[in-house]
């Protein structure tokens, strides 16, 4: 009971003179723009914000790297962009163009052209460093393994043995069926992947808070890897349903249902990029938007600021863990629709 | 709007990140452990298995031991058995044999009594003869010396013998 009335105690401590500093604050200021804010930490950026104290913003210059058809190749640090406004003839789209935030270089009418824009963006080092890890995590479990064969793990290795069996052996094992092997390395990867990610996501600084699950671009690679590894192994039988399945000949002479069928084949894993994607984003922006409440009330009065900051932080944390469910829920779920397309793919002839 | 549009370059680095790890992870990671993980769920199935066999005939020992137990117990039951049965019948025979030799030797000096008796009687027999004549002798010898007596005797004598 003292220890429940301590945390209490501690958890006020902490929220209360921050939120009135912050409404001591905020009387000056313009009001809030959440939008903004949220905008800007689920979409990419050619930096890594990492915070601002007062007027100094710290940030990590990450590369560019653009190829432009007026202006070339070119590779430089995104700090060039601040000190400057455009570097090489490369510049930050305009705020209401077609290419806002996005490198573009400017043709002789001065309309803005995207060039090939390969830059190491906030989102691709972060994967990077994301794949870094599980590669580090992974090995240094196999290498245990090569070492002591035929002994149990223990500790983190023992937890990491029984998360990789619980995938192999209850979701790819019965979803694929009977030559799973073949396909449980992409299957590992892909959940593996995704939970890192998704976790990396949720801590606040450096290494971690990038937006990479929840970012388009990132769940469509790895719907493409799905649907490629369903369909470039499919059996005959899987085709031979899906071009001539067993219905009355009326329904595929005119090619209704092989049209259906064929549809089929690109909505699945275009479900697992989209479901992936909005998932992982809306938990983000709901996390941000309940933060952002602090700093939305501190205009109406200490009163009023000191409550809802309360009720932020009390929900933040309710989301944070629900976004930890959340980071397992999607991997999983990922990779166990991507078993039982793969299962599908897989049909043998039966009568 | 921007948010659903995938970027190529992003797409390009995770392509790339993605497919290394991939490859790193399928021919080092995953085969490593799961293989491991199975080969060494595999070597405890083959050990419980194992030692469920070695508990089978551990029991099967047992229970060839109880009952190689239960036999010599009955052998030694029956070989007590037979040791009393013998040391009776032994004290029967050797009752029987005492018995009929008791009645043997009494027999013996029954017989022997009744020889003595029937030697004894037969001498007593001519010892009383002999004194019965020595007293008739000395009787007839005393009476006889008065005339009148002998006549007498004589009379009763022939009395006697008629009467007879």
């Amino acid at each position: 009971m003292g220890k429940k009335i301590a945390v209490i105690l501690l958890f006020v401590c902490c929220v209360f003179p921050s939120g009135i500093a912050w409404a001591e604050k905020q009387d000056t200021t313009q009001d809030l723009d959440v939008k903004g804010i949220i905008f800007d930490h689920i979409s990419d950026a050619y930096e890594w914000h990492i915070t601002t104290i007062g007027d100094k913003h710290i940030t990590i210059p990450l590369p560019i790297i653009v190829y432009g058809e007026i202006n070339g190749f070119k590779v430089f640090l995104s700090s060039q962009l601040h000190h400057q406004s455009s570097y090489c003839g490369y510049q930050l789209g305009s705020e209401d163009g077609k290419y806002a935030g996005k490198i573009v270089e400017l043709n002789a009418a001065g309309e803005e052209l995207r060039p090939w824009d390969f830059s190491l963006t906030k989102n691709a080092v972060a994967i990077i460093i994301n794949c870094l890890i599980l590669l580090c995590i992974i090995l240094w479990v196999s290498k245990w393994y090569k070492k002591n064969p035929m002994t149990a793990p223990k500790g983190i290795r023992g937890a990491l043995e029984m998360l990789i069996m619980s995938i192999q052996d209850d979701v790819i094992k019965p979803c694929v069926g009977k030559d799973y092997r073949k396909y449980s390395p992409y299957l590992l990867t892909a959940f593996f992947f995704i939970f890192l990610n998704n976790l990396m996501g949720l801590i606040p600084i450096f290494p971690g808070g990038a937006n990479t699950t929840g970012n388009i671009a990132v769940t469509l690679v790895l719907a493409l890897c799905t649907f490629f590894a369903v369909n470039i192994f499919g059996t005959k039988e899987y085709w031979k349903e899906i071009l001539w399945p067993d219905v009355p000949v009326w329904m595929k002479a005119i090619p209704l249902m092989p049209i259906i069928e064929l549809f089929g084949i690109f909505t699945k894993p275009f479900a697992l990029m989209i479901r992936l994607f909005a998932n992982i984003m809306a938990g983000h922006s709901i996390v941000l938007g309940l933060t952002c409440l602090v700093f939305i009330t501190a205009s109406m009065g200490v009163a009023v600021n000191a409550g809802m900051t309360f009720v932020s932080v009390f929900f933040t944390i309710f989301m944070d863990c629900l976004e930890l469910l959340v980071a397992y829920i999607q991997a999983y779920v990922f990779t166990m629709l991507s078993s039982v397309f793969i299962g599908l793919s897989r049909v043998e002839h039966h009568k | 709007m921007s948010l659903l549009m995938p970027e190529t370059g992003l797409v390009f680095w995770m392509l790339l990140a993605f497919g290394i790890v991939f490859f790193i992870l399928a021919k080092f990671g995953w085969p490593v452990i799961t293989g491991m993980v199975e080969k060494r769920s595999n070597f405890i199935n083959d050990s419980v298995k194992a030692a469920e066999e070695a508990n089978k005939q551990l029991e099967n020992i047992k229970i060839e031991t109880e009952a190689i137990l239960a036999k010599a117990q009955q052998e030694q039951m029956r070989i007590l058995n037979e040791a009393s049965e013998l040391r009776n019948q032994i004290i029967q025979d050797a009752k029987e044999n005492a018995l009929v030799e008791s009645q043997k030797i009494i027999e013996d000096a029954k017989r022997q009594i009744q020889i003595e008796k029937e030697k004894s009687l037969n001498e007593m027999k001519g010892q009383i003869a002999e004194l019965s004549v020595d007293i008739a002798e000395k009787v007839i010898r005393a009476d006889l010396r008065k005339e009148n007596q002998q006549s007498e005797l004589i009379d009763k004598l022939l009395n006697e013998i008629t009467l007879n």
